[in-house]
């Protein structure tokens, strides 16, 4: 080996430090990705995704950012996040209040993805849980002042089991009743129709992403009127019948008659009829 | 050294303006035309390719679907539908023939913004040079594949991805992406010749595996036409390459530039006076072949 072409060969030292260098170089861009990914990872509450959407941390997971699903809208609401917006880069949402979901019933976003991000299994756009609507401020509904709107009501495309009408009293005219809007979980698909249509300046009803929306039941409770459903029997011990400490003859029936004489109820001092107390001077004399 | 005010003039000399520059207009036409496809549609309303460069649909048939993507995603646990397998397929197979860096030189956005930035190079004289290592992006690749097994939040390369960003971008809309973008022409431009493209981006590190073995090569099967004015070198953005094959004949070398850094972006063949260089096969000539052929060529030249 010439003189010239050993000053060219890189020697161990030189070639375990380049290489500690780029390691070093690349774990820092990796720590700060997976830092980044923490903070971009966060599903903001009016952005809403699309039908069949996995939970959250698959989705980011499986959905390649193509735009698919976008292209297959035929209502265009469908959008990537960009660069500066609080949803993960390039995936799709959308904003309820100003494109909602028309709940088309061959699901085309859903038969586009190519990765089952937005799940395949999903058939029946009832089925889908987008989001759940809540109405989230009784104080500027005006169904709570006692004025007829239920313009949420009247769009759901699920009339009537996403959302249903509460009838109540009005206090305030004291003979009118308040037709309350009330959302029910097990039939809201999320799609933001009633968002849309809210006929306030700022929405009352808003649709937000499944794990804002829902409140979870501690896992350990336990209902005791459904646990004995379920069981067809109560599952604890039934309490002993209480005995009352009376004189013989003498019943108690608690939430019942009351006291009760069994047998002659002639015995007692005073006779039903009030007359024959009032008599009873005479009748001795 | 080069002379930069005078670079590519003997080719234009020799072979004429559009001779001299032919595969770099078919490239920006390539790279435009790609564009210009999935664009149809949102700026006209004719479809003709929906989705972008992670995975689409051209005229509602021909599913393609980037094989760097959707193995990250696989690796974060999904099962992709038949589609997205068909799309992987034919994507594989369509750059394990031509070259898997031709993605870089005649597919992505990217390409002509670090493009612009080498000439700018040249044009300023702007000689700095980074001690990044050219292997970083297999680091970067590595990196991109282990981060959705490890960090929950799955296929994280693609919330910076620079390439589909940029290109997604374009189609769908850019928001603040372009700050990436120009943050990628000023350190091409500045920091490091070459930066992003040959040193770092994990994009181009995976088509390079996928083209290891491809079947179009760009080779110096006239190589002793070679007037060593290292214009070729100039103009590369894996100048490494080049070296075996053109340089290589006495150490037995086959004339053609078999290492897979290549991009086939053909510039050494537009810029290369006395034309040495064309596109090729592989196994174009074998290096006896070639040895007699040349022998022969020299008794004729002399």
């Amino acid at each position: 080996m010439s003189e010239t072409e050993r000053k060219n060969e890189i020697n161990r030292r030189q070639f375990l430090g380049n290489m500690l260098k780029t390691a070093c170089g690349v774990g820092l861009v990796g720590m700060g990705l997976g830092a980044y990914s923490k903070r971009a990872s966060s599903l903001p509450a009016d952005y809403i995704r699309p039908p069949g959407a996995l939970p959250e941390e698959d989705f980011l997971g499986a959905c390649i950012r193509c735009g698919l699903c976008v292209r297959d809208c035929p209502y265009d609401i469908l959008f990537l996040g960009e660069v500066g917006d609080e949803v993960a880069t390039g995936t799709p949402y959308f904003i309820a209040r100003t494109g909602p979901c028309e709940m088309c019933e061959e699901i085309p976003c859903v038969v586009a993805c190519p990765t089952n991000a937005l799940d395949h299994d999903l058939k029946d756009i009832e089925d889908s849980r987008m989001g759940l609507a809540v109405l989230i401020d009784q104080e500027s509904c005006i169904a709570f002042h006692g004025l007829r709107c239920e313009v949420c009501f009247n769009i759901c495309p699920i009339r009537g089991r996403a959302i249903s009408l509460d009838m109540q009293h009005n206090p305030r005219s004291g003979k009118h009743a308040l037709f309350i809007p009330v959302v029910h979980s097990d039939a809201c698909t999320g799609c933001g129709l009633c968002e849309r249509a809210c006929i306030l300046e700022e929405a009352a009803i808003k649709v937000f992403p499944m794990h804002l929306a829902k409140g979870e039941l501690g896992k350990h409770y336990r209902l005791g009127w459904k646990e004995k459903e379920k069981a067809g029997k109560a599952l604890v011990t039934p309490d002993t019948e209480h005995r009352y400490n009376l004189p013989e003859g003498v019943r108690y029936d608690l939430q019942g008659e009351g006291l009760i004489i069994d047998g002659e109820a002639e015995e007692t001092p005073f006779s039903s009829n009030p007359l024959d107390t009032l008599n009873s001077g005479f009748m001795d004399k | 050294m080069v002379d930069m005010t005078t670079l590519g003039d003997d080719a234009i000399a020799a072979k004429g303006w559009f001779k001299s520059h032919k595969f770099l207009i078919l490239r920006r036409l390539s790279q435009l035309g790609i564009l210009a496809l999935f664009l149809t549609g949102p700026w006209f309303g004719i479809w003709i390719v929906k989705g972008n460069l992670a995975s689409n649909l051209t005229l509602d048939v021909l599913p393609l679907t980037d094989p760097y993507v959707l193995l990250q995603a696989s690796l974060s646990g999904v099962v992709p539908e038949t589609a997205a397998i068909i799309g992987v397929a034919i994507v594989l197979v369509f750059y394990y023939l031509v070259g898997g860096r031709v993605y870089c030189s005649w597919v992505c956005p990217v390409n002509m913004v670090t493009d612009l930035a080498a000439w700018l190079r040249r044009k300023l004289g702007i000689r700095t040079t980074s001690q990044i290592s050219r292997s970083t992006r297999y680091w970067m690749l590595a990196l991109t594949l282990i981060l959705p097994l490890v960090v929950a939040g799955g296929i994280i390369w693609e919330l910076v991805n620079p390439v589909s960003m940029m290109f997604r971008g374009i189609v769908f809309g850019m928001g603040a992406a372009w700050i990436m973008i120009l943050g990628i022409f000023l350190f091409d431009l500045i920091v490091a010749k070459d930066g992003w493209c040959g040193h770092i981006c994990p994009v181009g590190a995976f088509y390079n595996l996928v083209g290891s073995k491809s079947l179009l090569r760009v080779n110096a099967l006239d190589r002793q036409a070679c007037n060593d004015c290292m214009e070729c070198y100039v103009v590369c953005p894996e100048p490494q390459v080049i070296k075996p094959a053109l340089k290589g004949e006495k150490k037995g070398l086959s004339p053609v530039i078999l290492s897979s850094d290549c991009t086939n972006c053909g510039r050494c063949i537009d810029i290369c006076a006395p034309e040495v260089f064309s596109y090729g096969g592989r196994h174009a000539k074998k290096i006896d072949e070639y040895k007699r052929e040349g022998e022969i060529n020299r008794g004729v030249r002399a």
